[in-house]
């Protein structure tokens, strides 16, 4: 690891002055910024720990949502009692990804954060978009068997890694964040973006901008939800492909659904036609195949991940066909339900 | 109003003071910023039983407890970690007497080479303080974390299980696994 400062401020009005510096970042959980740090992909001259602002609450919010802090963990939001029972499917993408101990450490606002696992991108040596603009991108024609595809450009093919996000995005959180210019808040389907010809930038969070919370709606989709993520070992593996679908039922019909996918693009990946075309339909193989192919319209294989447009149709009928029979895949039985 | 300007940037090379108490004892250290939990422990204090397999978060060997929860402790830089209090797999046993766990993992053969040993017993602490698996499917996907070249992950298991049950926390089977 190269040198560099640390601070530990305890207001949020100290941490932002601290950031400013030139490379200043801040510090969570560390799991991922530590991670890239030891590979010298990422360099800071300045580390700002952000973990004593007071930002690690989970309160509830008037008219029925909740606020996760974005110091909050990723354990502590999972087995917090009102996400389990409001939100189940937040606590399952949680619980679908890293380990117990990264959970720990791992807080909300580094998951959103959290960088590509793109091969090439971790390898200082090789030519990457992401980490040095300008260079080339090394998957494109390389090894790319978890790359993306949908939404990829012709500079970057990186994928979003995180489960909680793909569950974030299907409950339209919202993501709250200060800054230099004030606070605001990002809709979750405007806070990732895809690379276009700017993959450095992988949100639309502004330089020196702090996420503090996120917050989830007042919408109950507990009866009619599912995450199902496929991987090439049954845990502590990154998604393939995942689903996290919402349905709210009226007897045999769906009256409206929301579904994302995540391993497959650069962000969460929605499509409201998709959703739409399920509206008033009744739950059936049919609906689901039309569904699957409105989410996957357009996708194209880089070659080693062609596979992951059939694995996606697939999943995506299956987790639909979950989430309507109200029997969400388990976290703890591997068997897809 | 003109921008506060930002404080001058600390020296760089300067060590921090900090303070943490290890397997119960209180230490009072002088650590560059940049200097892992993990390498502290093994490098500084002279623990090695902590051991780093990956030092990337992606094999649980240098699990240790930090304020009785687990983590990697590879992936945390010891500065952040100021005022805390850290467990290793030397804190575990009360003088000669073992923790359960550690008897556990003798009288089942949980281990082979034992490198990863350390991590997995502390990670099994862990668990045991988190209240969260009391079945044995449960047990196998909360250790998930921690691997083992060996493959001595049923004894492992068994090895918990014991634990649960003398604890009287165990549960059969997973009736419904409900996550
Ligand atoms: C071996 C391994 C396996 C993993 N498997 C999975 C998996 O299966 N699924 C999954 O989803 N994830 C997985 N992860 C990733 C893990 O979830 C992330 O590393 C973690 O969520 C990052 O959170 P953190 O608090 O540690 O972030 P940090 O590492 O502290 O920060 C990450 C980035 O976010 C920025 N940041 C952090 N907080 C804020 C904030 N409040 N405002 C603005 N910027 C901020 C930091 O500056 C940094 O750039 C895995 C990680 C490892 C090491
Ligand atoms: S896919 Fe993106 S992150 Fe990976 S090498 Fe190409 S530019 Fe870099
Ligand atoms: S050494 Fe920390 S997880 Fe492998
Ligand atoms: S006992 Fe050898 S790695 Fe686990």
């Amino acid at each position: 690891m190269n040198p560099f400062s640390f601070t530990r401020p305890t207001t949020v009005p100290d941490a932002l002055r601290a950031v400013v510096r030139p490379g200043g970042r801040f510090l969570a959980g560390g799991t991922n910024l530590i991670d890239l740090m030891k590979e010298n992909v990422e360099r800071p001259s300045a580390l700002v720990d952000i973990n004593r602002l007071g930002l690690d609450a989970i309160e509830d919010l008037p008219g029925g949502g909740l606020r996760l802090g974005a110091l909050a963990t990723n354990a502590d939001t999972a087995r917090d009692a009102r996400v389990a029972k409001r939100y189940p499917l937040l606590a399952s993408a949680i619980l679908a990804g890293a380990s117990p101990q990264l959970r720990n450490a791992a807080t909300n606002g580094g998951n959103l954060n959290q960088r590509t696992r793109c091969y090439y991108f971790y390898d200082n040596t090789t030519a990457c978009n992401k980490r040095n603009p300008g260079t080339g991108c090394g998957a494109i024609g390389g090894v790319n068997r978890i790359h993306a595809i949908l939404g990829a450009s012709a500079s970057c093919i990186a994928t979003h890694p995180s489960d909680m996000c793909v569950a974030l995005a299907v409950l339209n959180a919202t993501i709250r964040v200060t800054g230099p210019q004030g606070e605001r808040e990002i809709p979750f389907g405007e806070y990732h973006r895809l690379p276009g010809d700017t993959p450095q930038r992988d949100n639309t969070l502004h330089p020196g901008e702090l996420v503090t919370a996120i917050d989830l709606p007042a919408e109950d989709f507990s009866a009619h939800h599912t995450y199902l993520k496929l991987r090439d070992r049954l845990s502590y593996a990154f998604a393939l492909v995942s689903v996290a679908v919402a349905l709210r039922m009226e007897g045999d019909r769906i009256a409206e659904a929301r579904i994302a996918l995540g391993g497959v693009a650069h962000k969460p990946w929605r499509v409201p036609d998709a959703e739409q075309a399920l509206a008033g339909q009744p739950a059936s193989a049919e609906s689901f195949a039309r569904a699957a192919d409105l989410l996957l319209r357009g996708a194209q294989g880089q070659g080693h991940n062609d596979f992951k447009i059939g694995l996606a149709h697939r999943a995506i009928r299956r987790a639909l066909r979950q989430a309507a029979a109200g029997t969400p895949q388990s976290q703890t039985d591997k068997r897809v339900a | 109003m003109p921008e506060a300007v930002p404080p001058a940037p600390a020296a760089i090379l300067a060590a921090m003071p900090i303070t943490l108490t290890i397997n119960g004892r209180e230490r009072r250290l002088s650590v560059e910023p940049w200097v892992t939990l993990l390498d502290l422990l093994r490098e500084r204090e002279d623990l090695t039983g902590t051991k780093k397999g990956c030092d990337h978060g992606q094999c649980g060997a240098c699990t240790v407890l930090v304020d009785g929860r687990r983590i990697n402790s590879c992936l945390k830089l010891a500065v952040s970690l100021d005022g805390a209090s850290i467990t290793t797999i030397e804190g575990l046993a009360d003088g000669s007497r073992l923790d359960p766990l550690q008897q556990a993992f003798m009288d089942h053969d949980a281990f082979q080479c034992g490198y990863c040993t350390p991590g997995q017993i502390c990670s099994a602490k862990g668990l045991l303080n988190e209240n969260q698996a009391p079945t044995r499917q449960e047990v196998q996907e909360l250790m998930s974390g921690n691997l083992c070249r060996c493959g001595a992950y049923t004894n492992i298991v068994d090895a918990i299980m014991e634990v649960l049950e003398a604890r009287g926390e165990a549960r059969a089977a997973s009736a419904e696994a409900a996550r």
